[in-house]
């Protein structure tokens, strides 16, 4: 494989239309090499279909380069040992092991109709032990917790050994406890890694201390990007989420707090009653 | 480094799967009418391996029932038995869908008909019976075609259907298809008696030239759909992740239910029309072996064979002189199995 070189994303002009409703326009979106970009945006932004756009799973129109390479002149194969892609909700296959999940991550560097080396088996047990799973190796994915669920689809991201990893709402489904573990556990492989990281995420304020840089998709536009605290204003998130917030800094960025608008009048003894 | 088991063949499986279809053909070349030793047997048939020189000591009249009687027959319900058997993993596996099989999904009931269509059309044609190697493409046919038209009309459900959806399309379909083909034997009385007795699965009568018929058919149905068993195994986690780790799912799909298609119509074209195999062995294997496809595959072709080659000796027995059709005695098995199957697969999310 040819080392890969420029931008892990680099996206201009990006357009997709699904069933003739205009989902992304103009959408201009760049990863640099080793760098953590989150999107965020209300509901019905278009922050999936920015990521399937980037696969190839929805025809779209514009340029999208991985690597500095047509993405869509790619074999899937081939962009596939390039992005690896961790769905917001996975199809969990009946009675499948972890182990075989993590392997299925394989694929891509099998020869066609070819079967596992030993050489892969042993990169998925790296993984394995690497996120800490080794224990649940022969334990069927659809027994596990949603945190452990949660880190064998990174597992089987991580077994393709992509330098580029699309991660679509990787925490929407957790607790407070296991987000923060996912998103340091990830940081912490791009760190080692030189992996570059591209997710979709709906805590503001999670993802501000995560990202690098940060966009702000809009009804299918970018309406804002840079590092988070040129993204998470109140300003912004007041105009396209509709939502009163307030933005205090933190230790690693901004802090986004939802008030009670004050139109609603006040809360009344609320506060108090509970004593 | 040691490393976890990943799902392979296990040997233990292998050799038991191998031992019940020496069993089923055992029992199927011993047992009958007519009484014969079974170390003869044995012998009889060791006899028939080019370079081997045994003497049974079977006379010629009973060396015949063996040879040229009862081992084509079993080796047929083996053959037959293993392509139903892997055509229902395939298709459970292609369609991400526990409740397939080559019965429900109308697929036999297409192969039905275009064999009917050669059969009858042929006879009214010329007034003589048609070549039995045009029976198979025309099977084939009517397969695709009724493969395509269930999918087609099981989508139309939408995204959120359910795997019973894709199975009442099926119904629909074989519904369909039976009354075409009905409406066609009306019109070809001739070919009736033919084509019924046929229609309810038969073995009986299987002679070498049934086995040579099936054998290209059965070959490149097990090569294509083996050779992908990993594929299967990769669909099971949904096409767009399938995408995303390099496949073309529906290039996929296509080649396997296409191979898996041939598979079936050749089976009915020999032996008509035989439901649920496709179902019962493919869920027993998953049972015991576990759910990848490269170990279900391969074991349900075995103890598929082994399995009609048994229900085959019970049509044979059960009833003797007389010969209950064996499609009768695995939907007297498989519709029991079937209801189990339903109560268990609501769970497997699609």
């Amino acid at each position: 494989m040819t080392v890969p070189t420029g931008p892990a994303v680099r996206v201009r002009g990006l357009a997709v239309s699904l069933d003739g409703a205009e989902i992304l326009r103009g959408v201009d979106v760049e990863v640099a090499a080793g760098e953590w970009v989150i999107v965020i945006g209300p509901n019905g932004a278009g922050k999936s279909t920015l990521l399937r756009a980037i696969v190839g799973l929805v025809p779209s129109a514009g340029d999208v380069r991985l690597f500095g390479r047509d993405a869509r002149r790619m074999r899937r194969r081939e962009r596939a040992r390039l992005v690896a892609t961790v769905p917001q909700q996975p199809v969990v296959p009946p009675g499948m092991t972890v182990f075989d999940y993590t392997l299925l991550g394989r694929t891509p560097h099998l020869r066609p109709l070819g079967r596992e080396s030993a050489a892969d088996l042993a990169v998925a047990t790296r993984v394995l032990q690497r996120l800490d799973l080794t224990e649940f190796a022969d334990r069927e994915l659809s027994t596990l917790s949603g945190g452990e669920r949660q880190r064998v689809l990174l597992a089987r991201a991580l077994a393709q050994e992509a330098p580029l990893l699309l991660l679509d709402e990787p925490t929407t489904a957790l607790d407070v406890g296991h987000q923060q573990e996912v998103l340091e556990l990830v940081d912490e492989l791009r760190r080692a890694g030189g992996l570059s990281v591209l997710a979709t995420m709906h805590d503001l304020s999670l993802a501000g201390g995560y990202a690098d840089r940060m966009v702000l998709l809009a009804a299918g536009r970018v309406v804002a990007a840079g590092p988070a605290a040129s993204v998470l204003t109140e300003e912004l998130l007041a105009t396209h989420y509709r939502a009163r917030v307030r933005v205090v800094p933190g230790d690693h960025g901004p802090l986004v707090v939802p008030v009670r608008p004050a139109s609603a009048g006040p809360a009344g003894p609320a506060g108090d009653a509970r004593m | 480094m040691t490393h976890p088991s990943p799902a392979r063949l296990r040997w233990r499986w292998l050799v038991s799967g191998v031992a019940a279809v020496l069993l089923a053909a055992m029992a199927g070349l011993w047992l009958g009418p007519v009484r014969l030793p079974p170390g003869a047997v044995v012998l009889e048939v060791l006899d028939l391996v080019p370079g081997l020189d045994v003497d049974s000591g079977l006379d010629d009249r009973q060396a015949a029932i063996v040879t040229r009687i009862r081992l084509p027959r079993v080796v047929l319900g083996l053959l037959v038995g293993a392509l139903l058997a892997l055509a229902g993993g395939c298709y459970q596996g292609a369609f991400r869908n526990p409740l397939a099989d080559p019965y429900l999904l109308g697929v036999a009931a297409g192969a039905g008909l275009g064999a009917t269509a050669v059969l009858s059309v042929y006879r009214a044609a010329t007034g003589t019976a048609a070549v039995p190697a045009a029976v198979p493409p025309a099977a084939f046919a009517g397969a695709l075609g009724a493969v395509t038209l269930t999918y087609l009309v099981g989508a139309a459900g939408g995204r959120d259907r359910s795997p019973a959806t894709l199975i009442l399309a099926g119904v629909a379909v074989s519904a369909f298809l039976a009354a075409a083909q009905t409406y066609l034997l009306q019109r070809h009385v001739d070919t009736i008696r033919e084509v019924y007795s046929w229609l309810l699965g038969r073995l009986a009568g299987a002679d070498w030239g049934d086995v040579r018929l099936l054998l290209p058919y059965a070959v490149v149905t097990t090569v294509v759909v083996l050779a992908m068993r990993r594929e299967l195994d990769v669909l099971s986690v949904g096409d767009d992740e399938a995408a995303g780790l390099g496949l073309h799912p529906q290039r996929s799909r296509y080649l396997l239910v296409g191979a898996a298609s041939l598979g079936t119509a050749a089976a009915v074209s020999v032996a008509g029309l035989i439901g649920f195999v496709g179902i019962i062995v493919p869920h027993l294997v998953r049972l015991v072996a576990g759910s990848s496809y490269r170990v279900i595959l391969p074991l349900s072709m075995l103890y598929g064979g082994a399995f009609l080659a048994l229900a085959d000796l019970a049509a044979r027995v059960v009833d003797t002189p007389r010969e209950v059709p064996i499609g009768v005695v695995t939907a007297f098995l498989g519709a029991p199995f079937f209801v189990l199957v339903l109560r268990t697969a609501r769970r497997v999310p699609v």
